[in-house]
């Protein structure tokens, strides 16, 4: 049930939450693009299993919002041939754990067709992807699979942590000629903490990071459903006389390094948050590039609060496994931080 | 406890049927034939269609040579490695020659010569295999998709654009090529299944030729032939002599014709056989005798449609010899092509990754062009 006050939001043309931001760029994108086509499991009458597309299979049709046979490599596979014909498919994978069996299509063509043909083929393909925990779901719903997706080269990876960035990212997402892994963070789909009281400011595309909040003693460097996160951290940092800045990706690929590298120039010192297993994780990578370019300006080593290195707990204990304020906190501590 | 101590059950009791929700009942008519339809040596070759007879003669005698050439470049080194069709002619040729200009094709890695029977040029063709790039060829120029190396992966690609130029009113019909090992991968199953279910206008070509590398059928499947898979999908199967090409060109027509008037996919499995080893890096005779071998070059497509068209005097000896001829000399340039060095510029390894350069490649790309300025310089 869409309360009143959703209803509104919607009427007046700016939605509360990420969930309604996203639908709304979907919508968006398809009236304003007739080769925008949203298919996946369930995204017609029922809007998806979140509600993300609910309402574009009634809007623009079912042939424009498909329910597909249950297959995602059969789903991913023929968003191929779609966008090989000069369609810009959104596709919906149902959840983190689910996209798995779609792999061989992501790595072996998505990733690669414009390679492949050297630039005459390439795929403007969107694959939405519900990820990472929080949400008390039980095992294979609370995956975070962005470490498979960065690794692959030819694909972008971006997730948003904010309700603007769910509608600018994603519209940039589905304008991309590229192939995007779009990484919806579940647990913030209902988060209405930033939407801006005023209509949706201009955010930059894919590739850019922002600085969310400004400060001088580290830099917590994050993205997605860690950014409230960092930023509670952060907000309580004070109390103990720590002033953090705290940096949202965005994009994990493009990696926007020189936002990080000059914040991390600024404080000295940085942490990488995020959900995933830390080892060959996003955050390793980070570290690593983070090192590499301000090794004389560091006060002390990278560090990284991540996920443990386990597969995802069961929800009654996956307060234990994700990344909390305490232990973000406790990290920043061991940077040393002096005076 | 039996039916009869079960509480409640009796001669009286009728449960009620479940509500009707199946979609679909009669499979009958999706069913293949018992043996591979054949039209070369039966009555039906009477209505063979001479001049049709004639270019697919022609373009049989091409394709074997064309065959032989590809393998004699792989020993002078000139090809990475060549899978050959020898003995799969007539499925290969057949394939091009039912599609109308607007129609895609899609190849597995196996399908060079499809694709050149289609009207790609033989030494872009060639590309993926020689190693200079991975498709040498832009695929919307010729409506040919690149050559698929994972096995069964390009089937849900052609659904997907079969449906797609559905959507946009246009009349495509998307051919799908797949090994008879290639129909045990999920990307099988799940390309048949949307093409069904959405009807969309796909043929799917199946080669049995007998062997995934090594691995006979035998071991590959327990259905009765792999035409029969159609009918779980609620599809059309047809079983073929895949060495007959009359009876190639009609099956596959018929299932365009289908497709094409919006009646949806058909499985067309093609009974055909490897004549060559899988590729040159391959030695057949630890999988395979030599009796079994034997007995299908008894069974070769070339002579099948020669022997035909001979007796019937739709072909003579001028007719052989110009088809030869007319092969020699596509040979010929084919060695050529494939003999002059290509010329590669390094920097196209980050030219095509994404549509516009990552700080990442950039630099990478400069590191790499560093190197080669100062391998210049030295
Ligand atoms: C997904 C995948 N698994 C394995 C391979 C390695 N491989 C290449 S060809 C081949 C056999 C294919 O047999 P079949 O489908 O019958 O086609 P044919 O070679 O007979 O044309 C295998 C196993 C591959 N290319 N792709």
């Amino acid at each position: 049930m869409t309360t009143v006050a959703e209803k509104s939001a919607r009427a007046a043309g700016k939605p509360a939450t990420m969930a309604q931001a996203l639908t709304r760029a979907m919508r968006d994108a398809m009236a304003e693009d007739p080769t925008v086509h949203v298919m996946g499991e369930d995204v017609g009458a029922l809007g998806g299993v979140f509600r993300i597309t609910d309402g574009l299979a009634k809007e623009f049709g079912e042939d424009r919002c498909t329910d597909t046979p249950l297959a995602e490599a059969g789903i991913l596979g023929a968003a191929v041939g779609m966008a090989m014909y000069g369609l810009r498919p959104v596709v919906e994978m149902q959840f983190d754990a689910f996209a798995y069996p779609a792999f061989e299509q992501l790595i072996s063509h998505v990733a690669k067709m414009r390679n492949r043909t050297r630039g005459a083929m390439p795929l403007p393909i969107t694959i939405r992807v519900p990820y990472g925990g929080g949400i008390g779901g039980v095992e294979h719903h609370c995956d975070s699979s962005e470490a498979y997706y960065l690794a692959t080269p030819g694909l972008h990876v971006v997730t948003p942590a904010t309700v603007e960035d769910a509608y600018g990212l994603l519209r940039a997402s589905i304008a991309s000629d590229d192939p995007v892994v779009f990484l919806e963070p579940k647990r913030l789909y209902w988060s209405k903490a930033d939407w801006s009281p005023q209509a949706p400011a201009a955010v930059p595309g894919i590739g850019k990071a922002l600085v969310r909040r400004a400060g001088t003693s580290a830099t917590l460097i994050t993205y997605g459903p860690s950014l409230p996160v960092c930023l509670e951290a952060a907000e309580a940092a004070r109390e103990e006389g720590w002033d953090l800045e705290v940096v949202d990706l965005r994009s994990l690929v493009p990696f926007d390094e020189d936002t990080v590298v000059e914040s991390v120039r600024r404080t000295g010192r940085a942490v990488v948050v995020h959900e995933a297993a830390g080892f060959g994780g996003p955050g390793a990578e980070i570290a690593a590039r983070v090192t590499e370019r301000c090794f004389h300006h560091l006060e002390a080593p990278v560090l990284r609060v991540t996920g443990f290195d386990i597969p995802y707990p069961p929800p009654m204990l996956e307060k234990y496994h994700l990344p909390g304020v305490d232990r973000i906190l406790d990290t920043v501590a061991r940077l040393q931080w002096e005076n | 406890m039996t039916v009869q101590e079960l509480p409640g059950a009796g001669a009286s009791h009728r449960p009620t049927p479940p509500p009707a929700w199946r979609p679909r009942t009669d499979a009958a008519p999706l069913l293949p034939d018992a043996e591979p339809y054949r039209v070369l040596g039966t009555p039906a070759a009477d209505r063979l269609d001479p001049a049709l007879m004639r270019r697919c003669y022609a373009e049989l005698v091409r394709g074997r040579r064309y065959n032989a050439q590809a393998t004699a470049l792989t020993k002078q080194g000139r090809l990475a490695v060549y899978p050959s069709t020898v003995g799969q002619e007539a499925c290969e040729i057949a394939a091009a020659l039912v599609l109308e200009e607007q129609d895609w094709l899609f190849p597995s890695y196996r399908d060079t010569l499809a694709a050149v029977a289609r009207g790609l040029d033989p030494v872009q063709a060639l590309t993926l295999l020689r190693g200079d790039w991975h498709t040498g060829y832009d695929p919307r120029e010729h409506r040919i998709a690149p050559l698929s190396t994972p096995l069964a992966t390009q089937l849900p690609h052609a659904v997907g654009l079969a449906h797609a130029a559905r959507l946009r009113g246009d009349d495509v019909v998307a051919l799908a090529m797949v090994g008879d090992g290639g129909t045990s991968e999920g990307d099988f199953h799940e390309a048949l299944n949307f093409a069904a279910v959405w009807q969309a206008p796909v043929v799917f070509l199946v080669q049995n030729n007998g062997f995934a590398i090594s691995v006979p059928l035998a071991k590959q499947t327990a259905a009765p032939t792999l035409a029969h898979k159609a009918v779980g999908y609620g599809m059309p199967g047809r079983l073929v002599d895949g060495n007959d090409i009359a009876a190639m060109h009609e099956v596959l027509t018929e299932a365009v014709r289908r497709a094409r008037a919006g009646g949806g996919p058909t499985l067309i499995e093609a009974v055909t056989y490897r004549m060559e080893a899988h590729t040159n890096a391959d030695d057949a005779t630890r999988y395979r005798g030599d009796a079994e071998v034997e007995a299908w070059k008894a069974h070769d497509p070339v002579e099948l449609l020669e022997r035909e068209l001979t007796a019937r005097g739709i072909l003579d000896e001028a007719g052989i010899q110009e088809a030869r001829d007319e092969a020699e000399t596509m040979a010929a340039s084919l060695r050529e092509g494939m003999n002059a060095d290509p010329v590669l510029d390094p920097m196209d390894l980050f030219a095509h990754v994404y549509a516009e350069q990552t700080g990442r490649l950039r630099e990478q790309a400069a590191l790499l062009r560093a190197e080669l300025d100062a391998e210049g310089d030295a």
